[in-house]
């Protein structure tokens, strides 16, 4: 991809019916949000034109014609309409800056091979184009929740406030509903509880399993390894009410004979029901980590005299520790991000932090979900962080090159 | 294999034959790796298959009415179903008999639930009758059949008498019959009236959205994916974060996000009003409706669809293409003819597994389906948790549970199921 292929300055044939082109477009909207698009579609491309042929012809210098553009396209925006308008303006300013010195000095063919085509040159940006668009589509919903959640308003769109950036419409009063109301408090507080110790279950009786699988002449592995996935692929809804029968069945059980409190058997039962669905993920993590382990390591630590326990926690341990501690990430987002089951499972005393937000959804919406929404978000973001260097160190060991 | 020791098999260092040594050592390790598994096994086996197993067997299970009514049920043996008579006084003596008891531990409504699911108005005649029985006295009061037609005049009605013999049997296929909009009745297995045919279209519309939202996903997975194993790996990595993120990040919150988007007030209308598109009093109906479930679940599954593309097309070497397209190939040709056939065990592992987890999925539907966007899951929970006929759920569960382990099997056949990589 690095093949410089020289560049040469391109036709005002081309330029400029490509940049008006792009001035049209972002005119098209302007000119409906002001009822009139195609008014805005020849004003829109006078405009964009009209600055490109002055770069070119006149001004003749980079770096000045850029901060015209900006502000220009700054004051256009701030007359249209106001502060928000105004930065949307100054980064269409950039935009067209850019965009015509990219056409002009032929920019675009700068990074691809030499005998590309126009129309696949053409292909090329707008395949990326398509693919942008799809990114966005990905990213969009997460980050839109974000702004929302400092909403002074209970409203779940965009006030005017925030708009104009004023600060009124900003503020925190949606956290501090979270952390002040008793409910949110108690449902987060319940599944700081639950997660972990599932998490905890699933990876200890998981690893093991997944270490017994790797083993070599294990009889019936398929039917074993199917058996363990079945909890991810079995749907939700039916995993949830056949563990409602079952689990209702052994708490009556617990409580009437062996007489435990019947908050302490909510829990237990909850915690069970998530340990199992967290293993199919430690399962496949732990197995797939196990692929590269070298065995004859274990061996050489048998023949140097260590036992079995001593050569999995000395040596085997450590090596597939990535894989483990990302399978029990993988186990405890299951668990902290699960509803189905806990409501089928669970009783009040157990409500988590999703169930708490499903009802929030369904019945009652407050906008104190965003809030929580922002912090999950954040949440993710570091438990995405960790497994990411997770993989990358557990390549090093491996000897593959970071990817 | 021992040729150059005389004669004798080979012998290890403490003087037992080799191959017996081996055999040991390996039943030894076998032994090692089964009882390394077998506590998470039994865990699974026991928390986790059995309890669906057995509640599925539900919907099979048809105990109550012989256990209700056990002298009535052995007694309409006798009775011909067809012959358009009413059963004689013995049933009638049993049946008073058999309520009694029922009322006395508070059964018979129960059973009038039970049979209420077969033939509407079963709940009320039980429950109105069981207030009037009770004063009755099965040693005393006979004969019963013209003061049970007193009590209430659906008693003298045959068609009463024959959805009880219908449904004695201790196993049915009826909860089956009704999860595919038919019943059990004298005649055999017959369709339900117009009006009370939902589930199969429900079935066939949980199937046509799964489906659209597989297509949608690997319309748009298939782009993203091949952008990303052809980028250079710097690039790829920071891209792959806006991949992760959503994969990540609760399925609540991208669902309440979607919630927030897609309403009348919601963000995308407010920006297309703004933008002049839309007209402020035509705003879009997302929401609760099937666009809404589509566009929600096609973009929460969207990652399960790349991750697997991805994997397969980073294996295809960049190389082929270049050799097709020196070999006079087009663009087009070049793609469609070498590419595309390599990364097709990417498309249907993507495929299958967006599928299994649409045609299961309940808490999208639920949020933003509205009435018309909601999947077979829903009816399920309603089921369970509202109408209480557990025996309808567990067929209707059986049957989602059946294709999705059929899609299962497919897919350990096509990709194996050690295969399945996350993140």
């Amino acid at each position: 991809m690095a093949a410089l292929t020289p560049i040469s300055r391109k036709p005002m044939s081309l330029v400029l019916p490509t940049v008006a082109a792009a001035g049209g477009l972002l005119g098209l909207f302007v000119g409906t949000a002001n009822d009139s698009g195609f008014l805005g579609i020849v004003i829109g491309a006078a405009i964009v034109t009209a600055l490109a042929a002055l770069y070119i012809f006149a001004l003749k210098n980079e770096q000045m014609s850029k901060w015209i553009s900006i502000l220009i396209f700054l004051a256009l925006g701030f007359f249209v309409g106001g502060i928000p308008a105004a930065i949307l303006g100054a980064l269409a300013g950039w935009f067209f800056h850019w965009f015509t010195y990219w056409m002009y000095e032929g920019r675009y063919r700068q990074r691809l091979l030499p005998y590309l085509t126009p129309s696949q040159v053409l292909w090329h940006y707008g395949f990326r184009v398509i693919c942008g668009a799809i990114f966005v589509f990905l990213i969009t919903p997460i980050l839109v929740v974000i702004p929302l959640s400092f909403n002074s308003q209970d409203f779940f769109t965009y006030t005017p406030e925030m708009l104009r950036f004023d600060p009124a419409g900003y503020s925190l009063k949606h956290y501090q509903d979270f952390f002040t109301n008793n409910e949110w408090q108690r449902s987060f507080k319940n599944s700081l509880i639950i997660a972990p110790i599932a998490t905890v279950i699933s990876v200890s009786l998981g690893t093991l399993a997944a270490i017994g699988l790797s083993q070599s002449h294990v009889p019936g592995r398929r039917a074993i390894m199917a058996i363990m996935i079945s909890p991810m692929i079995v749907p939700l809804i039916i995993s949830a009410t056949g563990m409602f029968f079952f689990y209702s069945s052994i708490g009556n059980w617990m409580e009437g004979t062996l007489g435990l409190s019947k908050n302490f058997v909510g829990y237990v039962k909850v915690v069970l029901a998530h340990a199992v669905l967290g293993i199919p993920f430690v399962i496949i993590t732990v197995t797939a980590t196990l692929v590269g382990f070298d065995r004859s390591l274990t061996r050489a630590a048998a023949n140097m005299g260590a036992n079995p326990v001593t050569t999995f926690f000395r040596v085997q341990m450590p090596l597939i520790l990535p894989g483990v501690i990302s399978g029990g990430l993988f186990a405890f987002i299951t668990s902290f991000d699960e509803v189905v089951v806990v409501l089928f499972v669970g009783s009040a005393s157990q409500k988590t932090l999703p169930w708490q937000m499903f009802t929030g959804l369904r019945e009652q919406i407050s906008p104190t979900i965003l809030a929580v929404a922002t912090i999950l978000v954040v949440i993710s973001i570091a438990l995405l962080t960790t497994v990411e260097l997770l993989r990358r160190r557990s390549e090093r060991l491996r000897g593959m090159s970071p990817g | 294999m021992t040729d150059t020791t005389s004669d004798g098999p080979m012998l290890a260092a403490d003087g037992t034959p080799l191959k017996k040594s081996l055999a040991r050592a390996l039943r030894l390790q076998k032994m090692r790796a089964l009882m390394l598994i077998a506590p998470l096994l039994i865990f699974v086996l026991v928390s986790f298959i059995i309890p669906i197993v057995s509640m599925l067997m539900r919907s099979v299970e048809n105990d109550i009415v012989v256990e209700t009514l056990p002298l009535t049920v052995a007694e309409l043996q006798s009775w011909d179903a067809d012959s358009g008579e009413l059963p004689d006084e013995p049933v009638y003596a049993a049946f008073v008999g058999d309520m009694v008891v029922a009322i006395d531990a508070k059964r018979h409504t129960r059973l009038g639930t039970r049979l209420n699911y077969e033939q509407t108005g079963m709940s009320s005649l039980f429950r109105k009758s069981g207030r009037k029985i009770k004063r009755m006295d099965p040693a005393a009061d006979a004969p019963f059949k013209d003061k049970l037609i007193d009590v209430d005049k659906k008693w003298g009605d045959v068609e009463t008498w024959r959805v009880i013999k219908t449904h004695s049997p201790r196993v049915t296929n009826g909860y089956f019959l009704n999860a595919v909009d038919m019943r059990r009745t004298p005649e055999g297995a017959q369709s339900q009236p117009e009006d009370k045919r939902i589930l199969v279209k429900l079935f066939v519309r949980t199937l046509i959205m799964s489906l659209i939202i597989t297509g949608s996903c690997i319309l748009l997975g298939y782009p993203v994916a091949w952008i990303l194993a052809n980028l250079p790996m710097r690039t790829a990595n920071i891209l792959m974060i806006l991949v992760l993120l959503p994969f990540w990040t609760s399925l609540l919150v991208r669902t309440s996000a979607w919630k927030v988007m897609l309403q009348q007030q919601g963000v995308i209308n407010e920006f297309l009003v703004w933008l002049g598109m839309v007209a402020d009093d035509s705003r879009l109906v997302m929401i609760n409706n099937q666009t809404g479930t589509i566009i929600a679940m096609t973009h929460i599954l969207l990652p399960f669809m790349i991750l697997p593309m991805y994997s397969v097309m980073q294996t295809i070497q960049p190389t082929y293409l270049r050799a097709a397209k020196s070999m006079g190939a087009t663009n087009w040709t070049a793609f469609w003819r070498v590419y595309f056939p390599l990364s097709i065990p990417g498309i249907g592992a993507g495929s299958i597994l967006v599928f299994i987890l649409a045609i299961g999925y309940y808490i999208t539907p639920e949020i933003v389906g509205g009435t018309k966007g909601v999947f077979i899951s829903n009816r399920i929970a309603y089921h369970i948790s509202s109408s209480l006929n557990w025996g309808l759920a567990a067929a209707l569960g059986t049957i989602l549970l059946v294709v999705v382990l059929i899609l299962y099997w497919a897919y350990d056949k096509i990709v194996g199921i050690d295969n399945v990589k996350l993140g």
